[in-house]
């Protein structure tokens, strides 16, 4: 009632001179009320500064010895938001002087590279970064995968890792082509009719005229029949502001979700498997629990936490902390290092006449090119997305619980795998050697429909055989599992494979050879 | 009272459902309607990067051959992916834009060749190999006195069609 009046203010000091030594005093007070809880020095203060700091209270206050190892996870996922970061920063500063219109943006890259300061090195940064991160996600999927770390609690937010996937994908394609030369003019012209290859289907079935989803995919991707100015300012609009909203959305989902589903995934045994932890490491709880379990009393079922005590776990800060500030420092450093010594490519300017010979897609995209060989809609459209739909499908098809949290966990496991490679290997190879020595059905038969090659061509035979496989694992190890580890050990053969037959072993016109050195001159 | 103290309702059949609460009913119909607002909003702001009037350039232009042009070898105009022939006193003109992924291919002695994924067409714009899903089409050529000719990139006429001039 009479708080309002309760305060007691002093009279025996004037104000002015409080007014003095709160000057005085405001240099330790400013960096008191820095950290919200004061500055973090024991165990429970780091706590309640990592749980009070917007930007650290997505990480646990204690983490397990376990996620800590790194043949966890070798820090892939740390490193790939680090190249983020990176990228976000030289991005933000290569926006200063890019410009977005044709001609104009492959000057303005001309003047980043060779006028601005530290135009050079910023862009070069960039790229690598750029080629860094799709390596890592990649990566971060396989370590994910053949540890068998999508398994429940965790399916969804491997679901939403597809989404990254595709996104990080996304933001390359859009990326390289800014600075319109020729790789960047042909990639989009390339690009653009993939959009539209829907087409091959609608016009091979006769539809066209009142269903042409291809056409106003290009449309949308274009805002023009041509590749010109509207097509560069909306590539521009994806790559610096659609899909980083996109990506930053699905991350916070992708962390918020490793939170929520109990942080890394780990094997039952984890604890036994560790041992005790070393004297130097305190892991025990020295001050008694401050706070109660107020939100006990909504949680129904089980929760990722319950049962689970605090033994075997340590701060996260400063332990996983120290953990994340290494990787980070390792991706910065080797983004520099490769952009100190190889510079980012930039070919003539773009000519829309003539397209280069052979016209390659930057290597990540070269796999997907030898696809787009056989078929444009199959290899463009077809296949990935058949791809990307059964991977983000597997934690749903594969329930078991053998294996979890360890390295090719699971029936079958480590020797399931290279058997799995052995023949993901071998069917691409045949078929690409088959393909390159004999040709395909139109070849053979000039007047085929094409709709029989759009359903029966070297990409698709290669899917269709790669999923009988894994059946026919799974039938094998009478597992999930191992239908799971056939199929993505196969993916991966498959990928990896087809990029490097489109990075080095095709020349002009698309024909095969055995190096560089044998191409036509021209 | 806990979450599992609160009493629970006996299923109806699908034929014989509970009456839906007044409350519930108007919640959900908030709900939806709140759901399709944003979908036709959505659908609306859509029509914004659909755009309307195309940049494209004219697809016709006035093309003189020159007199030197040998018989069945390509002239192509500038700027233009189209290849024109002329063969005795038949003019006749393909595009040149691959039916694969839109590549520029190639006049060669024997047809065209596309550099980006390895389609190879015939002279008379058939497709002989790779993934090309149909032949080069053949352009509309009008003639407009002497050596010019008007071509329509957006007229395709049936393979074989040609001028007499």
């Amino acid at each position: 009632m009479n708080q309002v009046t309760a305060r007691k203010i002093p009279t025996e000091e004037p104000a002015s001179r409080r007014f003095i030594e709160n000057l005085r005093g405001a240099p330790r007070r400013l960096s008191e009320t820095l950290f919200r809880t004061g500055r973090p020095r024991s165990d429970r203060s780091r706590s309640t500064f990592v749980f009070g700091n917007v930007f650290l209270h997505l990480h646990p206050v204690r983490t397990h010895r376990w996620s800590l190892r790194w043949s966890t996870t070798w820090g892939l996922g740390i490193a790939a938001i680090s190249c983020l970061f990176v990228l976000v920063a030289t991005g933000v500063l290569l926006m200063f002087y890019y410009k977005p219109y044709p001609e104009v943006a492959y000057l303005s890259i001309k003047d980043i590279h060779f006028v601005v300061p530290t135009g050079r090195f910023i862009r070069n940064i960039h790229r690598w970064s750029a080629n860094m991160m799709v390596v890592i996600v990649f990566l971060h999927m396989g370590r994910v995968f053949y540890t068998a770390a999508y398994r429940a609690p965790r399916e969804f937010n491997w679901v939403i890792g597809m989404g990254l996937l595709a996104v990080t994908l996304g933001l390359s394609f859009t990326g390289y082509l800014l600075p319109w030369d020729q790789l960047a003019y042909w990639a989009i012209t390339i690009g653009a009719n993939i959009a539209q290859s829907p087409r091959e289907v609608t016009d091979a079935l006769g539809v066209t005229q009142w269903f042409d989803i291809g056409g106003l995919q290009k449309l949308i991707l274009l805002g023009s029949e041509e590749v010109g100015e509207e097509a560069l300012i909306r590539f521009y609009l994806f790559h610096v502001m659609i899909l980083p909203l996109v990506l930053v959305m699905l991350l916070s989902v992708h962390f918020w979700r490793i939170r929520k589903d109990g942080g890394l995934a780990r094997p039952v045994d984890a604890d036994k498997r560790l041992g005790p932890a070393s004297t130097d490491v305190y892991p025990v709880f020295t001050e008694a629990p401050q706070k109660t379990y107020s939100l006990a009393a909504v949680v129904i079922g089980k929760s990722p936490l319950v049962g689970s005590g605090p033994e075997q776990t340590v701060p996260s800060m400063p332990h996983l902390m120290f953990a994340e500030a290494a990787v980070f420092m390792l991706t910065i450093a080797l983004s520099v290092v490769l952009a100190l010594f190889l510079d980012a490519p930039l070919k003539e300017v773009a000519n829309p006449a003539v397209p280069e010979n052979p016209a390659k897609a930057p290597w990540y995209f070269l796999g997907l090119q030898e696809l787009v060989a056989h078929s444009a809609f199959m290899g463009g459209i077809g296949i990935p997305s058949i791809v990307l739909i059964g991977l983000a499908l597997i934690p749903y098809l594969d329930r078991e619980t053998e294996g979890s949290g360890v390295w090719f966990g699971g029936p079958g496991g480590g020797r399931l795998v290279v058997h799995s490679a052995v023949f993901g290997l071998a069917t691409v190879l045949i078929i690409e050697a088959f393909v390159i020595r004999f040709g395909w059905i139109r070849q053979w038969w000039p007047s085929m429909p094409q709709l029989m090659i759009t359903l029966i061509n070297p990409g698709t035979l290669l899917t269709a055989l790669y999923a009988f496989y894994s059946l026919w694992s799974l039938k094998k190890y009478n597992s999930t599992r191992a239908g799971a580890l056939a199929l993505f050990t196969c993916f991966v053969c498959g990928f990896v494979v087809l990029t490097v037959i489109g990075t080095y072993f095709r020349g002009p016109n698309w024909d095969f050879y055995w190096s560089p050195t044998q191409w036509p001159g021209h | 009272m806990t979450i599992d103290a609160r009493p629970t309702t006996v299923a109806h059949s699908r034929l014989d459902p509970e009456a839906m609460p007044r409350r519930d009913f108007l919640g959900l119909a908030a709900w939806w309607s709140a759901a399709a607002a944003l979908l036709f909003g959505f659908l609306g702001a859509m029509r914004l990067p659909k755009a309307a009037v195309l940049p494209s350039p004219s697809k016709k232009f006035k093309v003189s051959l020159p007199a030197s042009l040998a018989s069945g070898q390509a002239y192509i105009p500038g700027g233009r992916a189209v290849a024109v022939y002329k063969e005795g006193n038949q003019v006749y003109a393909l595009s040149t834009i691959c039916t694969h992924l839109g590549c520029i291919v190639k006049a060669t002695d024997n047809g065209f060749d596309c550099p980006c994924h390895g389609s190879k067409f015939a002279k008379d714009g058939s497709v002989l190999k790779g993934p090309a899903p149909k032949g080069l089409p053949w352009l509309e050529v009008k003639h407009a006195g002497g050596d010019n000719f008007l071509i329509d990139e957006g007229k395709t006429v049936a393979m074989g069609t040609s001028v007499n001039v």
